[in-house]
């Protein structure tokens, strides 16, 4: 008797509130969302406030402790040193760079894989281009200081030309970011392509477009936003890279470098120094939002 | 109140800073008062052991098997003494003076750069010597070393020891260097192939040649420089730069850049040198005329430790011949004790690494923490502190 009671009173509970939430969506959503918001709101927003805010100590310049005395000489030197400038300058340059190789690469590689192969042969052909993600980044920066170094693969096959290859330093280091992050390039660029549909295309050529027309008018624009959200990976990869750089990059220095070589002796700094990739990627995200590419990440 | 603590630990700081004078003995002039660490007593004599002991160390100084099952030192010393080792590689000497702060730490193989920060700051406590049988067995060059003792007082047991050579290509490189002008103001004839390690510490190695070369800039230590003779030195390296093709500070990408040919010419360790000559690169290495860089690791207890008597038992299991001479061939240093040279396996070993050569390490300069405090004795100027060497080297690596 009392436990048909109890648990008829528990259904009753139970059905009370699933009323309340139904009539109630917005309470719904916050139970929903709090726990992931917080997750991110402490976590990924809480270390990024924690990282600026230390940017503003100092240190002890002996016993390299934290001293917590607001200041903004960190930033000061940052902007006025130029040797920070020109680090800056030089590791936008490198992601850039980076980032328009593999569009330039990753746009030809996807046509095919998406429109000219064969239909059964086109999974094959994805898995193909990911199986590099498969392996090891530091073998693959490894075999990329193998290929590069001298009497390496890369003069061995230049040589025939009377050419060598380009040694360690800033072009070998665009060279292997290139290599490593153009599969992120590829793929959403191919999905664009892969979901273009035919009619387009066929209506373009009907209406009496050449190849090159129908490519400008009608392929390039609905692809590029694509183009744009494999950049937002390729820019933002390679502008956090310091491993690559220190293998296969000589004596080149990036902005990461300089955030290793300071974060055990002068953490502000580093922190300063790390707030300076965060800026750049949020302009870059803000520049590429105008494209609309955020929307088919 | 919280703000109010903040500026007195920082005056405190500074107050030590000041107190931390020259200590090298045999400087003309000053009163030597030398570096005043924190007064910390060592212990007088032993306890029980306690079971465990925590350790910061280099890669290869602590190794249980688990690298590789034949380089086992470490499970031998568990078994005789019942304390467990966890240990803890560190990457840097920066690294290695951090961990330390936390205290979680009961001893740490700290090298020259390290060192006097651990002192001065009062992290490692002074060592009984009496407390560790075989340091009477360690060469004499490396007890009461400018970088490991105060005042007579050692703050710790030398582990091993190493110079910072001139290695060079014998086949691209002629004729045989015999003075680091081959990396200074000779480097043009090999733009782009020269070499140099990647740390702030290696501008000792220019101010050392200029110490040589430029007799009016009047350098006596190359870790004590003011500010002109750093800039002298700096501005060296900037021009040393253009001709560097790559730093190095992982030795095995120095190992395959000289045997790709990528680098024909730079400063190395010994340990570096065999292993690209025994892997067909055709290198030498040496000590030039100049003399040379060098590094000394000693093990040091923390003034907090929480297992005091395992961290001694250890510094007496490092320094015993067998394990030192295992620890020192395994890394490739010389090793510390004068026992060890009877127990390595390769019998040459002592002579490559000139281990037991006082001779040879009188040309050496090891490795000590530039201070604003002359390490040389002078105190008519401010040298340059080592936090200035840090940002000096990003600007010269530019």
């Amino acid at each position: 008797m009392t436990t048909d009671a109890t648990a008829a009173a528990g259904r009753g509970t139970v059905r009370r509130l699933a009323g309340t939430l139904h009539r109630r969506p917005r309470l719904r959503l916050t139970l929903l969302l709090t726990a992931p918001l917080l997750w991110l709101a402490v976590l990924y927003l809480g270390s990024l406030a924690v990282l600026f805010v230390s940017a503003f100590w100092t240190t002890n310049s002996f016993t390299s402790q934290v001293v917590k005395v607001w200041s903004t000489d960190n930033f000061h030197e940052l902007l006025t040193t130029p040797v920070f400038r020109q680090v800056v300058l030089r590791s936008a340059g490198v992601a850039l760079a980076v980032t328009v190789l593999c569009a330039l690469i990753a746009f030809p590689v996807a046509f095919y894989t998406a429109r000219v192969a064969r239909p059964r042969w086109r999974p094959l052909l994805v898995v193909a281009i990911l199986t590099p993600l498969w392996a090891s980044y530091l073998v693959k920066v490894y075999a990329w200081r193998l290929i590069l170094s001298q009497g390496g693969l890369a003069d061995w096959t230049l040589a025939p030309f009377g050419l060598s290859g380009p040694g360690f330093g800033l072009p070998a280091t665009v060279l292997t970011l290139t290599y490593l992050w153009l599969p992120y390039m590829i793929l959403p660029i191919h999905t664009a392509l892969e979901q273009l549909p035919a009619n387009l295309l066929d209506a373009s050529a009907d209406l009496g477009a050449r190849a090159g027309r129908t490519f400008r008018s009608v392929v390039l624009p609905m692809v590029l936003p694509s183009v744009a959200a494999g950049s937002v990976f390729t820019f933002s990869l390679s502008l956090g890279d310091y491993i690559t750089v220190q293998i296969v990059g000589g004596k080149t220095q990036l902005i990461g470098n300089l955030v290793y070589s300071n974060i055990e002796l002068n953490l502000p700094m580093a922190a300063a120094l790390g707030t300076v990739p965060v800026v750049v990627i949020v302009l870059y995200l803000l520049a590429i939002r105008r494209t609309g590419a955020l929307h088919s990440l | 109140m919280r703000l109010n603590r903040i500026p007195r630990a920082a005056a405190a700081a500074a107050a030590l800073l000041l107190a931390a004078a020259c200590d090298s003995s045999g400087s003309g002039g000053s009163s030597a008062t030398g570096l005043n660490p924190p007064d910390l007593k060592a212990p007088t004599k032993l306890g029980r052991t306690e079971g465990q002991v925590d350790l910061i160390a280099w890669a290869g100084y602590v190794e249980d098997g688990s690298d590789d099952p034949k380089v086992d030192w470490v499970s031998d010393f568990e078994k005789q003494t019942g304390c467990q080792v966890h240990s803890k590689v560190a990457a840097s000497s920066d690294e290695m003076v951090k961990l330390m702060k936390t205290g979680e730490y009961d001893a740490v193989s700290a090298s020259g750069d390290a060192s006097l920060r651990l002192i001065a700051s009062g992290d490692a406590a002074p060592v009984n010597t009496a407390l560790v049988p075989h340091y009477k067995d360690v060469f004499s060059g490396l007890k009461n070393g400018a970088w490991n003792s105060v005042k007579g007082q050692m703050y710790g047991i030398p582990h091993g020891r190493g110079a910072n050579l001139l290695m060079y290509n014998t086949e691209k490189v002629k004729p045989a260097p015999t003075s680091w002008s081959a990396v200074f103001e000779g480097a043009a004839r090999y733009k782009g192939h020269v070499t140099a390690y990647d740390s702030p510490i290696y501008i000792a190695d220019a101010a050392l040649y200029l110490k040589a070369t430029r007799p009016e800039l009047k350098i006596k230590d190359p870790y004590a420089l003011d500010q002109k003779q750093f800039d002298a030195a700096v501005a060296l390296l900037k021009r040393q730069n253009a001709d560097v093709g790559e730093y190095w500070s992982d030795y095995l990408k120095e190992v395959s850049a000289f045997k790709s040919g990528d680098s024909v010419v730079g400063t190395t360790w010994q340990v570096i040198a065999s292993l690209a000559a025994s892997e067909g690169a055709k290198v030498k290495a040496l000590v030039p005329k100049e003399g040379s860089t060098g590094w000394s690791d000693t093990w040091m207890v923390s003034a907090r430790a929480k297992h005091p008597n395992c961290a001694y038992k250890w510094l007496d299991w490092i320094v015993s011949p067998k394990v030192n001479a295992q620890v020192a061939e395994y890394f490739g240093e010389a090793p510390a004790s004068s026992k060890a040279c009877a127990e390595t396996s390769d019998k040459n070993f002592c002579t490559v690494y000139h281990a037991a050569d006082e001779r040879y390490w009188k040309k050496i300069a090891f490795w000590n923490t530039p201070i604003e405090q002359c390490l040389d004795g002078r105190t008519d100027v401010r040298c340059v502190p080592y936090a200035k060497w840090v940002q000096a080297w990003t600007e010269i690596k530019g």
